[in-house]
């Protein structure tokens, strides 16, 4: 009987080891998270570090939303129109446009373009200043890492990254708007009456609401992975990797979670 | 006074320090040899508390570092780290001054840029350099840049990773005698580790040889040569027979 079984408990235990260590890292992120939250209440605050990372992760962050934004924006008017001729529901792309951008794509799009420009950086710089000693240097200089690096960081996801999704979203319907005017016929003014008459508050404050969590998601992970990464430049690159396809996957975990809350009712 | 009593330290299989014994006197320099690899940066950094010892008592001025004050206790430390360890981010000048712009020291912007220019001059730079960052700045400048920083808030003990790793032998014989120049005049002590036995010489009063995670020989500079033990007259003779094996 244990002959038979070993080879099944092998199995299991190849499948459960990664599971495990995921739950694990899964685990030490949530604790360097609320670490991260309790040293966002204390002083010392370092305005210049807040700044600068506003400036990052929000200003900087512009020109790939915006791009990102319109094309999806249009492309979604382009498949709605083709996909509403089939049940002739062609005039219905102001209102899906809308609240495709609004509710869904604007936020994950976002999100994840600021993972993938945002928390490689943040990861890739804080490795390098790991592998080179700067952290230990920042520790022996009174100055807690923490404070200094993830913080800052951290509030400015979350305060830059909603108003980068209201930006992306009005870039996102305007991107659907230049399409169904210019290619699809549409008229310019009743398309934006239809979405502006079909928007609610609701699905503005889910989008803000939706960009906020991903901005604290994308730019923690990015710190965390920098702070905890390996030696030499292999460490750095492992760190990037890492930090990128764990923002992006809590993203869009967070995403279905927060959809469900917000709407699943 | 630093005294380190039976400090282990393992990392996975690999024990690096496996009780080490060691005495720093006040206001002397202490300088630690050793192979690449044996833990010397890790002794360093478990004073520092940047490390955790599994085992074994830190303590300065008779009290455990553990339970010191940690503000209070990195205030009396200053550091200059093997590759400089600059941010990035700064110029040179704030890289000086990190320590004169937060915390309980800090100062007016202007009294620490002039004080982080005093330095730099201390250490043989021109102004010119304070408005620099650090990428455009040469290895034996960025050390320059690290002893400035590590002296700026005048503290009571320095430590000095392998400052003259990776400098041509003048930088070398520049850093050594700054190092010299800058423990005596401000009255420091000071803990250096290096394989560079020229460093040994002009900066120590003391030396200790780490050897197979523990302290092999502990003496004056000038009792080294003369000491018997096998060990270090392999190390600092440069000599590949001998009970240190070469191939690690």
């Amino acid at each position: 009987m244990a002959q038979v079984m070993a080879p099944i408990t092998a199995a299991l235990a190849a499948l459960g080891r990664p599971v495990l260590a995921s739950l694990a890292a899964l685990g030490r992120m949530t604790i360097y998270g609320a670490q991260t939250l309790c040293h966002i209440l204390r002083p010392p605050f370092y305005a210049r570090e807040f700044a600068s990372a506003l400036l990052n992760v929000g200003w900087l962050s512009l020109p790939v939303v915006g791009l990102t934004a319109i094309f999806t924006g249009g492309a979604l008017a382009l498949q709605i129109y083709a996909g509403g001729q089939r049940f002739s529901a062609e005039a219905v792309v102001p209102q899906i446009v809308a609240i495709g951008m609004v509710r869904e794509l604007g936020p994950v799009l976002v999100g994840l373009m600021i993972a993938a420009r945002v928390t490689s950086s943040i990861a890739a710089e804080i490795a390098t200043m790991k592998v080179t000693e700067q952290l230990d240097a920042l520790v022996t200089l009174s100055t807690n890492p923490m404070k200094y690096l993830t913080v800052p960081r951290v509030l400015a996801g979350f305060l830059c990254v909603p108003a980068l999704v209201g930006i992306g979203d009005i870039i996102g319907i305007m991107g659907g708007f230049l399409v169904a005017t210019g290619q699809l016929g549409f008229n310019p003014a009743s398309y934006i009456k239809n979405t502006v008459d079909f928007l609610q508050t609701a699905d503005v404050v889910s989008s803000l609401i939706k960009g906020a969590v991903f901005g604290f998601i994308a730019t923690l992970i990015g710190c965390y992975y920098g702070m905890n990464s390996g030696r030499g430049a292999q460490g750095v690159g492992g760190a990037t990797k890492g930090a990128v396809a764990s923002a992006s996957i809590l993203i869009l975990a967070a995403n279905f979670i927060l959809t469900s809350v917000l709407f699943g009712s | 006074m630093i005294t380190l009593s039976g400090v282990h330290k393992t990392f996975g299989p690999n024990a690096v320090l496996r009780g080490v014994d060691l005495t720093i006197d006040r206001g002397t320099s202490m300088v630690v040899i050793g192979g690449s690899g044996t833990g010397k940066s890790v002794l360093l950094k478990s004073i520092l508390g940047l490390v955790t010892p599994d085992k074994g008592v830190i303590a300065l001025d008779g009290q455990d570092v553990r339970k010191a004050e940690r503000e209070a206790f990195l205030a009396r430390f200053g550091m200059l780290f093997q590759g400089g360890a600059l941010f990035d981010s700064l110029k040179v000048w704030e890289n000086v001054a990190f320590r004169l712009m937060r915390g309980p020291l800090a100062r007016p912007k202007d009294e620490a840029r002039e004080t982080a220019i005093e330095k730099l001059r201390r250490v043989g730079l021109k102004p010119a350099v304070a408005d620099l960052v650090p990428a455009e700045l040469s290895g034996g400048m960025q050390k320059r840049v690290g002893l400035a920083r590590a002296i700026a808030a005048e503290p009571e003990i320095i430590f000095f990773d392998e400052p003259t790793t990776g400098l041509d032998p003048i930088m070398s014989g520049v850093i050594n005698e700054l190092i010299r120049e800058i423990v005596v005049e401000m009255g420091a002590t000071a803990m250096t580790i290096t394989h560079d036995m020229s460093s040994v010489r002009a900066i120590a009063d003391n030396v200790a040889m780490l050897h197979g995670g523990v302290i092999q020989w502990t003496g004056p500079v000038a009792e080294m040569d003369a000491a018997k033990d096998p060990y270090l007259q392999q190390f600092i003779h440069g000599r590949s027979d001998g009970p240190i094996e070469s191939v690690r």
